[in-house]
């Protein structure tokens, strides 16, 4: 049964969307940029990073494009003076709550974290850094998880569980001192759930999920893999 | 007691600081030897992945980044076991002999020459790289086009100048192709002219330094440095080598994993920079020099025509064993051509152009040393590693700290010849500052000193009443 048709503007152009579609499906099938980052193509969107943020005609807050679902009549701002400050703050606050050393991570020209500031021309934080001492989970034979570089974005969590099926990331503990943990804090290399498949790798943004061996600037992520892969998800062969 | 404190050292990589203690009339009681910053590589490494160590360590420094790139590089080979492709092991001694002619370069050329050319005593509004360009612009031009080759045959193999990604544990990233290699073919001969212009200008101004020859550093001590089977000069492999102040070889073959018989470290109470010593004698007796002077004592030979040429001369005129740190600038001079000789070798060789350039491998050994020699002198990473391959413990001997018990000796003499009296003159300033920046040591291996710094010394008589005062 056909979905029922919407109407929306997106600044300021009328475009007929589907219903349940959200803003950020709607902008991209419209050709129209939202930025993201914890959003990947085809997993249940979490709105973790704050970095899709749009405005919404005759509401003041400021609504995350990726979670929020389209409305018969809605008008969306996409880009605008207050939205561009939003975003940069949101970059900002990942940049400074852990350890992002990008001249010596392995995923250095390859990160979306560091391509999303220099988008925002962040060469500089407004805030402190806060510095906080974080481990590092080397007990996996070939993956390594740095929690130094993660920015809690849950893609991982996300495609192990809906796309893998495995389900071994998870989210401990709440705000600053939120943590991804393998099955119930156990090492990643003795989680037995864990298929050793890597797409957790594949997804993550930054070089928080990594291959073991690879040297800086190395590590690179093939993110395709994981967008196909879901998009073949129900697809009869 | 009064006591003189010159800080910043200018014209050094780094921060340093020299105090000069004098008695009551005004001779020379002590000097001390201050490194002033404080760096943690070898705690704050600990849990990071072996692999990740080439690229965190070369942070140490910016001159000379690629010296840390492969002393960690080999220290990551041996927690893996592995044994490198012969092309990569080409390719990193050629990027390594590339580094050893910029730095030298920059050492000689922009940090030296002010006080070689313009005199110690000039004026030290001018006495800087800026001078240098102004009254010998030939020379300057030279300097910059040495360093400018050096740094283009970095860039050709590693894609950047600094901090590249290219030397990785296993090898190196990519293999090297025809048209770079006949790129850096075309350009090395105008670097050698230079290199041979330049040793012939330096030797013919030889008898002004007569006092400074004497008197900088002018003592007896051993020297290290790499050497091969035979005895030849080697910067990128080979086994340690002390040699005694007479001559003797004292020790030979000294391979990487087994440095810590042989050398201990001290820590100085006025520095936080460590000193090394000659375990067998002792601490503070075990005195040795490294460097490009500690290498041209402790081999035999370079191994390549011209430098050997040059190596025989050098030690026609100063002996067996050379001992003035003045001979620093001269034995740079013979390495920048042996290390342009080397890189005309290695990039003749066809086997450099071999694809295999890297070898992999888990963590198959849970401790791995690499040695090298840095243009400073003999680089030691040490690092353990647990199953997983996490550092546990991380133990680095950059090459400057070899130096660090030779250095403060050096201060001592050159004050000690310099400084009578009460009145400071900014000469004399110069020449301590310029005795100590004659071993060109590298202190934080990271910051940079400025051309024309503010120097200052103070005389400060026992109530701390400030009695003169010199800065520039």
């Amino acid at each position: 049964m056909a979905q029922k048709k919407l109407s929306i503007r997106i600044d300021g152009q009328l475009i007929s969307a589907e219903e349940g579609q959200t803003i950020l499906q709607a902008a991209k099938a419209n050709g129209k940029y939202i930025p993201t980052l914890c959003a990947l193509d085809g997993l249940t969107p979490v709105g973790a990073c704050r970095v899709c943020l749009v405005e919404v005609s005759g509401v003041d807050r400021l609504f995350p494009a990726c979670t929020t679902p389209i409305q018969d009549g809605m008008s969306v701002t996409t880009n605008s003076p207050r939205l561009t400050r939003y975003r940069r703050i949101s970059v900002e606050l990942l940049l400074i709550e852990r350890n992002h050393v990008c001249a010596v991570c392995v995923s250095n020209g390859h990160c979306e974290l560091q391509s999303m500031a220099t988008a925002f021309g962040i060469n500089t934080v407004e805030f402190a850094y806060n510095y906080p001492k974080l481990s590092l989970d080397t007990s996996h034979p070939r993956f390594v998880l740095d929690h130094n570089r993660c920015i809690l974005c849950t893609r991982c969590v996300r495609v192990c569980a809906e796309l893998e099926g495995a389900h071994v990331w998870d989210l401990t503990s709440r705000g600053i001192h939120a943590r991804i943990v393998s099955e119930m804090n156990e090492k990643w290399g003795q989680a037995t759930s864990c298929t050793s498949c890597g797409k957790c790798v594949q997804a993550c943004p930054t070089g928080a999920l990594a291959e073991k061996g690879w040297a800086v600037e190395e590590m690179v992520k093939n993110l395709g893999t994981v967008t196909t892969l879901v998009h073949r998800r129900g697809v009869e062969v | 007691m009064k006591r003189i404190t010159i800080e910043p050292v200018s014209r050094i990589e780094g921060h340093g600081k020299i105090t000069i203690q004098l008695d009551d009339k005004g001779h020379v009681a002590g000097t001390e030897f201050h490194v002033t910053q404080i760096r943690g590589f070898e705690k704050f490494t600990e849990g990071r992945p072996y692999y990740e160590m080439p690229g965190i360590t070369a942070r140490i420094c910016g001159i000379c980044p690629i010296s840390h790139l492969l002393a960690s590089s080999k220290a990551c080979d041996a927690i893996m076991a592995v044994r490198i492709p012969p092309a990569a092991r080409k390719l990193r001694e050629l990027v390594h002999c590339a580094q050893i002619v910029q730095s030298h370069a920059l050492s000689f050329f922009y940090l030296a020459a002010p006080d070689l050319l313009l005199g110690m005593d000039s004026d030290p509004a001018t006495r800087n790289v800026m001078g240098v360009i102004a009254q010998h612009p030939e020379l300057a031009r030279d300097g910059i086009e040495l360093r400018k080759f050096g740094l283009q045959v970095v860039e050709v193999l590693a894609h950047e100048r600094v901090h590249p990604s290219w030397i990785v544990p296993g090898g190196v990233a990519t293999p090297l192709g025809v048209q770079a290699r006949d790129r850096m073919l075309s350009e090395l001969q105008p670097a050698k002219a230079i290199a041979e212009r330049t040793i012939k200008f330096f030797k013919g101004a030889l008898d002004n330094y007569k006092e400074e020859i004497s008197v900088f550093g002018s003592f007896p001590t051993m020297y290290a440095g790499l050497v091969d089977g035979k005895g030849n000069l080697r910067l990128y492999d080979g086994s340690l080598r002390f040699r005694s102040a007479t001559g003797e070889i004292v020790e030979d073959q000294i391979a990487a994993e087994d440095y810590k018989q042989w050398i201990g470290e001290a820590s100085l109470r006025e520095s936080y920079l460590k000193a090394p010593f000659f375990k067998p004698q002792g601490f503070p007796g075990g005195v040795y020099r490294v460097g490009p002077l500690g290498r041209l004592n402790a081999a035999d030979r370079c191994g390549t025509p011209a430098a050997d040429a040059e190596f025989r001369e050098f030690h026609e005129r100063f002996g067996v064993v050379a001992h003035s740190a003045f001979l620093y600038h001269y034995a740079r001079l013979v390495e920048i051509i042996y290390a342009l000789e080397r890189i005309e070798v290695l990039l003749n060789d066809p086997n450099i152009l071999d694809t295999h350039v890297r070898a992999t491998a888990g963590v198959n050994a849970l401790e791995g040393v690499g040695m090298i020699e840095a243009p400073r002198g003999t680089l030691i990473h040490h690092y353990k590693v647990n199953e997983e391959g996490a550092i546990t413990w991380a133990n680095l001997i950059v090459a400057t700290g070899h130096n660090n018990l030779a250095i403060g000796r050096s201060v001592q003499q050159v004050s000690e010849h310099y400084i009578d009296g009460t009145k400071l003159t900014e000469g004399m300033l110069n020449h301590v500052s310029a005795v100590v920046r004659a071993y060109d040591p590298c202190l934080s291996c990271s910051t940079h000193a400025d051309g024309s710094p503010a120097m200052t010394i103070q005389l400060l008589d026992v109530e701390g009443e400030l009695l003169d005062e010199v800065s520039n």
